[in-house]
């Protein structure tokens, strides 16, 4: 049943991304922007831990999760060091996508050239 | 020829979308992508025996692991032009941004090209990504008392 959770999750997602994509002038570079923002707004008031529970892999795949872990690592470091807690406890739940990221393209495009 | 003409002629020329069929595919590729990771999702939790949380981490490296090597081999633009958000929303999207333009700039040197343009198109998320999590975490630190 979670798949059939995780597939409609993740495709609604998908299509409203298309649909801002193709009635507006924004690029795939403001709509990634703006499903961070609209993933990190939704954690603010908790919607989004139900979104994962219902729909489990399906709403970890899409970008809107990357602003949910953003502000939820941000939160449990503020919870015990306060303010200044929010600012080192933003990368710690992200970091191993964004550092895998940044390895692995780095050591591929060495080994890879360009395909034309 | 004149500019009227010539607007006539692109008009001709541009492949007509249809939005319905693009909104159609970009569902059906998404919801694949959000498929294959609750299936990896379960499968590193059950045979590497860690928690529901690690394997999310596990498959997040898996699917950026995909994304950058199908971007290495060409695969990945050809699909981005069919299957447009429904590549780019998902993480493999971040993936394929970074991957093509350290790609792209390799040309331009170690330090001038990789190292200075692979966040080019990653950056922008990251940065309006922490700039409204730093907001929106200060709002509910003073609404909600920052309890998760």
């Amino acid at each position: 049943m979670i798949y059939l959770n995780a597939f409609i999750f993740a495709g609604t997602i998908c299509l409203i991304g298309q649909i801002i994509l193709d009635n507006t002038k924004l690029t795939a570079g403001h709509i990634t922007s703006l499903f961070v923002c609209v993933g990190a707004f939704l954690d603010t008031f908790s919607i989004y831990d139900k979104f994962v529970l219902w729909a489990g892999g399906g709403a970890l795949v899409p970008i809107t999760s990357f602003g949910h872990l953003l502000i939820h690592g941000a939160l449990q470091k503020a919870n015990e060091f306060g303010l200044i807690g929010l600012l080192s406890g933003m990368f710690d739940l992200t970091a191993t996508g964004i550092i895998s990221a940044i390895i692995i393209s780095f050591f591929l495009s060495l080994i890879f050239n360009p395909k034309d | 020829m004149k500019n009227e003409e010539y607007q006539k002629l692109v008009k001709k020329y541009t492949p007509k979308e249809s939005r319905l069929f693009n909104g159609i595919v970009a569902f059906i590729i998404g919801g694949i992508i959000g498929v294959l990771g609750q299936f990896l999702i379960e499968f590193y939790s059950k045979y590497l025996e860690i928690s529901t949380k690690d394997a999310g981490t596990f498959m997040i490296i898996t699917l950026i692991f995909i994304g950058c090597l199908l971007t290495c081999f060409g695969f990945f633009d050809k699909w981005v032009n069919f299957a447009k958000a429904g590549l780019f929303i998902p993480i493999t999207g971040f993936a394929h941004s970074m991957m093509s333009a350290a790609l792209d700039y390799k040309k331009e040197g170690l330090v001038t090209g990789i190292g200075a343009s692979m966040l080019k198109l990653a950056g922008s998320v990251i940065i309006f990504g922490v700039v409204s999590a730093y907001v929106f975490g200060i709002i509910r630190l003073l609404l909600f008392g920052g309890n998760i």
